[in-house]
């Protein structure tokens, strides 16, 4: 029973943190993507549309794996977690239904028409298409975020007898007080991946003084979308996602931030430190006194109340991979912020393309945000362990009752390796198309 | 309410089959008969921009089922576990071997890719005949084991196969001869009708031979299906109990035979998306044929201690099933006007799409 539990979660943190490498591009980039064309219609400077198409070869690529490993996740609730889909299948199936139906379909017919149809379109129409795709991504998001805020702070449900959750106000889904935030936090999100990709591929060529002209809009469009998205999802949404964990989850909250005690008068902010969770304290300690009171409740001695408050049965399970995972994603946030500022200014003065080392930081970044993004999710998702649906139904009672240990680990390892071959294969075709380089059109 | 969503689901699994089918059909006919580069261009160009938009209403029959009959999606899913994955990892090889081929030119690096793509298309379209086996078939709902259930009544799990290959053994397997049967059909159905859309979608060389070989397919088929109807009584004993009761239902097979022979006269057809037409027919009516022989089980039990699933014991509350019923309303129209605007800007032959040359 136990190891069954283990690696149906196992295949299921896999797979979905394997998936979300590709969306988070794909949302981002579809924005960046529209920006040029639109940039292109206005202006009509060639080297826009140009750059359009070569982030649509990046976008199309990407497009192909998140598609790929995107249904192993909508079969994945049947298959591992059949007990979870038949107790709340009424319920986060409205969102993922809609999902399919509102979003798959716009996003996948207009994609082909955006990828092969600039000829038979032309520009406006191809812009339109472009849009369209943009719009069609967002959406997916929105309803997944939907889906995934239901489970951490259910609305709009009654629990039967026999234990089903049945929908009774379809538009609490929608007005849940999770999702806001949660869905501009994360699209904030992969805005930043998106810039810090382009812009780390301008610096790549403007360093190897290849594709240069190109290198120098790639840098000043990704240290422009990354500036603004790095400073939009520490504040104002990663501070209201914080919040809306302190009011609803507030022992994920004690275990996020590594509080073991509640302190009088006022918590203090940790930026070092190991959890000790035998003797329940954290070692090596730095922290800040009273600040993270005050960017909670705006008052510098609000108490918070520290995993000590609690019945040890509801503590998240894995108290320090939540505090590592939310550590290293606001610390990387922090890191976001400081070199795109500096990028900024050094933009602005007119220096950015021959001060080196930042455009070596620059390339150098592009793994980190993709880094954010996974330990945000593990942050959410450990966070809300032991409960599957927060509050009611735990994770040990989600799994599918018949499918043994065995089957899973058999079909885990099966999407390990075939998973390792889909990102090898990714990352040597995407490293062909960026060493290609955008071609300009008139020269050939 | 649940009748509505019912009638939904098996609508748009048909245009999955129909739309899908012809890309899996495509696949096979790329494995064994397409010889020369030209042959191969020409048939990815015909799919090229459409299977990715197909697949999604795979996706999008599975959020439905999801939605509406959580219990069933539930149940089937986990019981059928190793199917469904195995038909994941042919669908991820079948788009990889459509999407990377083009990317590199290199001998070795395409022929990998042709036949990924072609083999995968062979096997899901196997897969999928076997799996509508499984349905008409039954399961043993609770896994019963000398007579006592060892499950929920609803829950169960198959191994792939029984070491008797056979559908009335206790311990049942997904396949076995009577599934691998509907296998058979299934590949030689949507090789029939892959063939009939590249005749349809370009001008290609291969189109005169592919004449031939969809009318020699057709007699196989034709031969498969009837076979199946002699034995159909050994796994489902009253088959035509719905078809009596409710009369109409005989458009159904009316449409598959139509289907069925009229591909015969496929050489002399005037138009060359005439074809398709037919093996449409034959795939919807094939589909709806079987449905209605089993309706209003979805899922047969196949002990006798625990019930079958129906449509009315696997559906979600009736609140939640009515509101979907508006924002369903408005997707499907929405649906309908993308698939027109993407046929009409792709619309007429295909030959030079310029598919996968990036
Ligand atoms: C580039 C990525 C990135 C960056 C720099 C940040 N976040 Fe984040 N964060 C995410 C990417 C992310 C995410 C992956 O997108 C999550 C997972 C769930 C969600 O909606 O967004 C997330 C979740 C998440 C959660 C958990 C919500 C829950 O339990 O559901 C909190 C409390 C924060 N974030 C707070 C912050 C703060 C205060 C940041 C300040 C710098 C911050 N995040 C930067
Ligand atoms: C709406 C989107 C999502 C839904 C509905 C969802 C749902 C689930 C479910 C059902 C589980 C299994 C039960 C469990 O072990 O907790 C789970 C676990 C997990 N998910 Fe999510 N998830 C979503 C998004 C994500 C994303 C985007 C990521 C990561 C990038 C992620 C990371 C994880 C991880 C790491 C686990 C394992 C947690 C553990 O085992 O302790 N999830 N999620
Ligand atoms: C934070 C969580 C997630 C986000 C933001 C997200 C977003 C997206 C986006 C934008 C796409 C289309 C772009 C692309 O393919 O790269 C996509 C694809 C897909 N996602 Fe996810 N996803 C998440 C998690 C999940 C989960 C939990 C499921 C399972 C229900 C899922 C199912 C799918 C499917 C089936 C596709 C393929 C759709 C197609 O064919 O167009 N995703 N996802």
């Amino acid at each position: 029973m136990e190891d069954m539990l283990f690696y149906d979660r196992m295949q299921f943190a896999f797979t979905i943190t394997f998936h979300y490498l590709f969306p988070q591009l794909t949302m981002g980039l579809s924005l960046i993507v529209v920006y040029f064309k639109g940039k292109y219609l206005y202006s009509e400077i060639e080297k826009y549309n140009d750059a359009a198409k070569f982030w649509m070869k990046i976008f199309a690529l990407n497009f192909a794996m998140g598609v790929v490993t995107g249904i192993p996740m909508e079969f994945q609730f049947g298959t591992n977690w059949a007990k979870f889909s038949e107790l709340t299948g009424g319920i986060i199936g409205q969102t993922l239904a809609m999902e399919g139906m509102f979003s798959f379909f716009l996003e996948s017919s207009f994609l082909g028409l955006f990828i092969f149809g600039e000829k038979l379109l032309g520009h406006k129409l191809h812009f339109v298409t472009g849009f369209l795709v943009f719009l069609g991504s967002w959406a997916s998001g929105y309803l997944i975020i939907a889906t995934h805020s239901w489970m951490q702070h259910p609305v709009g449900y009654e629990i039967l007898e026999n234990g089903r959750f049945v929908l009774n106000n379809f538009s609490a889904l929608f007005s849940n007080p999770w999702l806001l935030p949660s869905y501009f936090h994360n699209q904030l999100a992969s805005v930043i991946t998106a810039s810090f990709v382009v812009a780390a591929i301008g610096a790549f060529y403007i360093l190897n003084n290849k594709h240069s002209e190109f290198g120098k809009l790639f840098v000043k469009t990704g240290v422009g979308f990354g500036l603004v998205s790095s400073i939009l999802v520490a504040f104002p949404t990663g501070d209201l996602v914080a919040k809306n964990v302190v009011k609803h989850q507030p022992v994920t909250f004690a275990a996020m931030e590594g509080i073991f005690e509640t302190e009088e008068g006022g918590s203090e902010i940790v930026l070092i430190g190991q959890p000790n969770m035998l003797e329940q304290k954290l070692d090596n300690k730095i922290a800040v006194p009273n600040i993270l009171s005050f960017l909670t409740y705006q008052d510098w001695n609000a108490e918070i109340k520290g995993l000590n408050e609690f019945d040890k049965s509801t503590h998240p399970t894995n108290i320090p991979g939540l505090y590592y995972a939310y550590h290293i994603m606001v610390g990387l946030g922090t890191i976001f912020i400081g070199l795109m500022l500096l990028a900024a200014v050094q933009l602005f003065r007119k220096k950015l393309y021959t001060t080196k080392w930042i455009l070596w930081a620059l390339m150098f970044m592009l793994p980190f945000p993709y880094i954010a993004n996974t330990t945000g999710w593990y942050t959410a998702e450990l966070g809300r362990q032991p409960w599957l649906v927060y509050n009611l139904l735990r994770t040990a009672d989600g799994a599918s009752p018949t499918v043994s240990a065995g089957n899973t680990l058999f079909t885990l390892l099966g999407f390990i390796g075939l998973y390792l071959l889909l990102g090898l294969l990714f990352l040597m075709l995407a490293g062909k198309i960026i060493n290609k380089g955008p071609q300009l059109n008139n020269t050939h | 309410m649940e009748l509505f969503w019912y009638i939904v689901l098996m609508t748009m699994l048909a245009v999955y089959v129909i739309l899908d089918g012809y890309d899996f059909g495509a696949g096979i006919i790329h494995l064994f008969f397409a010889k020369t580069e030209k042959d191969k261009k020409a048939i990815t160009n015909a799919i090229g921009p459409f299977w990715d938009a197909n697949e999604v209403w795979l996706i999008a029959s599975g959020g439905i089922l999801f939605f509406a009959f959580p219990t069933l999606y539930a149940s089937s899913f986990s019981g059928f576990y190793l199917p469904l994955i195995m038909i994941l990892w042919l669908l991820i090889f079948r788009a990889i071997g459509l999407e990377l081929r083009g990317q590199i030119h290199n001998r070795i690096w395409e022929a990998i890719w042709d036949k990924a793509f072609g083999i995968s298309s062979l096997l899901l379209a196997l897969f999928f005949g076997v799996a509508l086996g499984n349905v008409v078939r039954g399961v043993n709902l609770g896994n019963v084991v000398n007579g006592v259930s060892t499950h929920e009544a609803h829950f169960f799990f198959l191994p792939l196969w029984n070491p008797t290959f056979s559908p009335h053994a206790e311990a049942l397997g997904v396949i076995d001869w009577f599934t691998l049967l509907l296998g058979v059909i299934g590949v030689v159905s949507l090789a029939i009708h892959g063939a009939n859309w590249i005749i349809f979608k370009t001008n290609s060389d291969l189109n005169t031979k592919l004449r031939k070989v969809i009318f020699n397919l057709n007699i196989v088929l034709l031969v498969l299906v009837i076979i199946s109807i002699l034995i159909w009584h050994l796994i489902e004993p009253k088959p035509f109990h719905n078809f009596f009761k409710y009369p109409w239902l005989w458009l159904f097979p009316i449409i598959t035979l139509t289907g069925l022979l009229g591909l015969f006269k496929i050489k002399s057809f005037k138009k060359d998306g005439y074809g398709f037409i037919f093996s449409s027919l034959f795939l919807f009516g094939g589909l709806t044929t079987t449905v209605s022989s089993i309706f209003p089980k979805v899922l047969p039990s196949t002990n006798d201690i625990n019930p079958d699933l129906t449509l009315y014991n696997v559906a979600a509350d009736e609140y939640g099933l009515s509101v979907g019923v508006y924002w369903f309303a408005i997707a499907i129209v929405l649906v309908a006007v993308y698939m027109f605007i993407q046929y009409k800007v792709f619309r007429g032959k295909m030959d030079d799409v310029g598919y996968g040359e990036h």
